[in-house]
């Protein structure tokens, strides 16, 4: 007889170990070289030199600069886009949506390639409009990860809400602004996850069209280059900051927006 | 003419995705160097793409990581959701925080806890290809997770008990019933898999060892400066990537189809 009975709650064990040795373990590193100084010691000089260097400082508000026109035109672009496939003329043809999200799985770096030689024609040089440029390649990069989360927040909800809306006297325009647009936020609000942080963190699009303006993976990237372990992760942290910070408020939505439901 | 409006909105996006990629594989048919000048039919850049030894390594290199990531990810993710999904509501509450990190974390970041983590704390070089493995596993295994736990969700728990019952060991009854019903789960897992790998550029960046190179790394690369030659292979390789891309969309698409009138 076997004095081992076999557990299905046992098969999770090489995946928690897994994770908590290769994704919470790391993190915890990094929190611990980014507030300590080379000698081991607890310090937030690091911090704070951050906050003081104009030119860190600089960094950290053009990536929020970027990622917030980058999020807005996606979402700009990505709205109408997502009610059409859902609700509008395309409601019934379900392999659209797919030809939407289908460039997502071609290797991006090839995609702003391609995106790049488009431009130099266009523009002659790709040097003269960076900023132009940077903004065009990151919305042509993540406008399907916009479209995604939309759509899948109209398709859930009610027609007869809508209708409601209409035989209660609003305009189509008021029923988009005052119906649809607050009911779906939970989407706008994953969408906007999917695309504020890559926009600045994805410094590999400034590379590309030869922008030189660094952003907050660039530092990264540039503290990973000279080995600047405790600066790189100090970077890493205040990310990680933004994150939870993008975490709880998307929580915070979303339970509100089942409590609103029932 | 609202009706119109919505036709032209969603064509012009897809121009906007498509004409890119559509451009250049157009000439990459062709012996041009650059977009725009009108020249001959050439399959050179066809012919470069499978005869330049760097980039048959890049290719081949690619393949063979993103194949065993996926493998590892698939088996590691769907084993964590099994075992996850029949935990007491706490250790389930804890390994779904955790499976969290990595999708909403910045790429940047993951990679670099992950760089930081071997090469700092345990003193692993990179020359092995134990970070990179690593490092982009523990990117997509969190996918895996998440595509299989639905299907678990949907399962009828009464069968694997008529499994036991009719004389089926746990573990034979895994096999037999389990496995089989959460299979569509663990397919799309492992398919995500093998695209976030071969989509991956900043994981590996900061994990690989330094004379590997994967598509992404190597496009990068090639755009600072490449010769023309390789320039163009690698519209090429976008051709051949979009096609597959299409392929693959399709033929899983009709799979998908029958699978759910059954």
């Amino acid at each position: 007889m076997k004095i081992k009975i076999f557990d299905r709650k046992m098969l999770a064990l090489p995946y928690a170990l897994f994770m908590v040795l290769f994704v919470v373990f790391p993190l915890l590193v990094i929190l611990y070289y980014g507030f300590t100084d080379g000698s081991g010691h607890v310090s937030f000089d690091n911090l704070v030199n951050f906050f003081q260097s104009s030119k860190t400082v600089g960094t950290l508000l053009y990536s929020l600069f970027i990622a917030v026109i980058v999020t807005a035109v996606c979402l700009l672009i990505a709205y109408p886009v997502a009610y059409i496939l859902a609700k509008g003329e395309y409601a019934r043809k379900h392999a659209f949506l797919l030809v939407f999200v289908l460039p997502m799985w071609i290797n991006f770096t090839l995609r702003i390639t391609a995106m790049k030689e488009i431009l130099n024609v266009l523009e002659g040089n790709l040097a003269y409009y960076p900023f132009f440029n940077t903004i065009l390649c990151m919305v042509y990069d993540f406008l399907p990860f916009m479209i995604m989360p939309l759509f899948n927040s109209l398709t859930k909800l009610d027609n007869s809400l809508m209708e409601a809306g209409a035989d209660l006297g609003a305009n189509k325009w008021q029923t988009v602004f005052k119906v649809v647009i607050p009911l779906t936020i939970p989407g706008i609000v994953s969408g906007i996850t999917m695309v504020f942080l890559p926009a600045m963190t994805n410094y590999v699009v400034l590379d590309m069209v030869y922008n030189s303006t660094y952003i907050m993976g660039s530092l990264i990237g540039s503290y990973f280059s000279s080995y600047d372990w405790n600066n790189g992760s100090l970077i890493s942290a205040i990310l990680l900051m933004f994150i939870g910070l993008f975490t709880i408020i998307t929580d915070r939505l979303m339970s509100t927006d089942e409590t609103g439901r029932r | 003419m609202r009706k119109a409006l919505q036709h032209f909105w969603i064509w012009l996006v897809l121009a906007f995705l498509y004409l890119p990629i559509l451009i250049l594989a157009f000439y990459s048919f062709t012996d041009s160097t650059m977009i725009g000048s009108v020249r001959n039919f050439s399959l050179d850049n066809y012919v470069t793409l499978f005869t330049e030894e760097a980039l048959i390594d890049m290719m081949k290199g690619t393949l063979l990581l993103a194949a065993a990531v996926a493998v590892i990810s698939t088996l590691l993710g769907t084993m964590g959701a099994i075992g996850a999904f029949y935990s007491r509501k706490g250790v389930r509450g804890f390994l779904e925080f955790t499976n969290e990190i990595p999708i909403v974390n910045a790429d940047v970041v993951t990679g670099f806890s992950v760089c930081i983590l071997f090469i700092v704390v345990f003193h692993i070089d990179k020359s092995t290809f134990l970070l990179l493995l690593i490092g982009q596993t523990a990117l997509c295994t969190p996918f895996v997770y998440l595509s299989v736990m639905p299907r678990l969700k949907q399962m009828d728990p009464a069968l694997y008990e008529a499994g036991l019952d009719l004389g089926c060991t746990p573990m034979k009854a895994l096999f037999k019933i389990t496995i089989p019903q959460i299979m569509p789960g663990i397919v799309s897992g492992f398919m995500t898999a093998v695209t976030l790998s071969l989509d991956d550029y900043f994981i590996t960046t900061y994990t690989k060892p330094a004379t590997f190179d994967t598509i992404s790394t190597y496009v990068v690369n090639a755009t600072r400066g490449a010769q023309t030659n390789i320039k163009t292979a690698l519209w090429a390789l976008s051709a051949i990537i979009f096609v597959i891309v299409i392929a693959v969309v399709v033929i899983s698409n009709i799979g998908g189809k029958s699978d759910e009138e059954r």
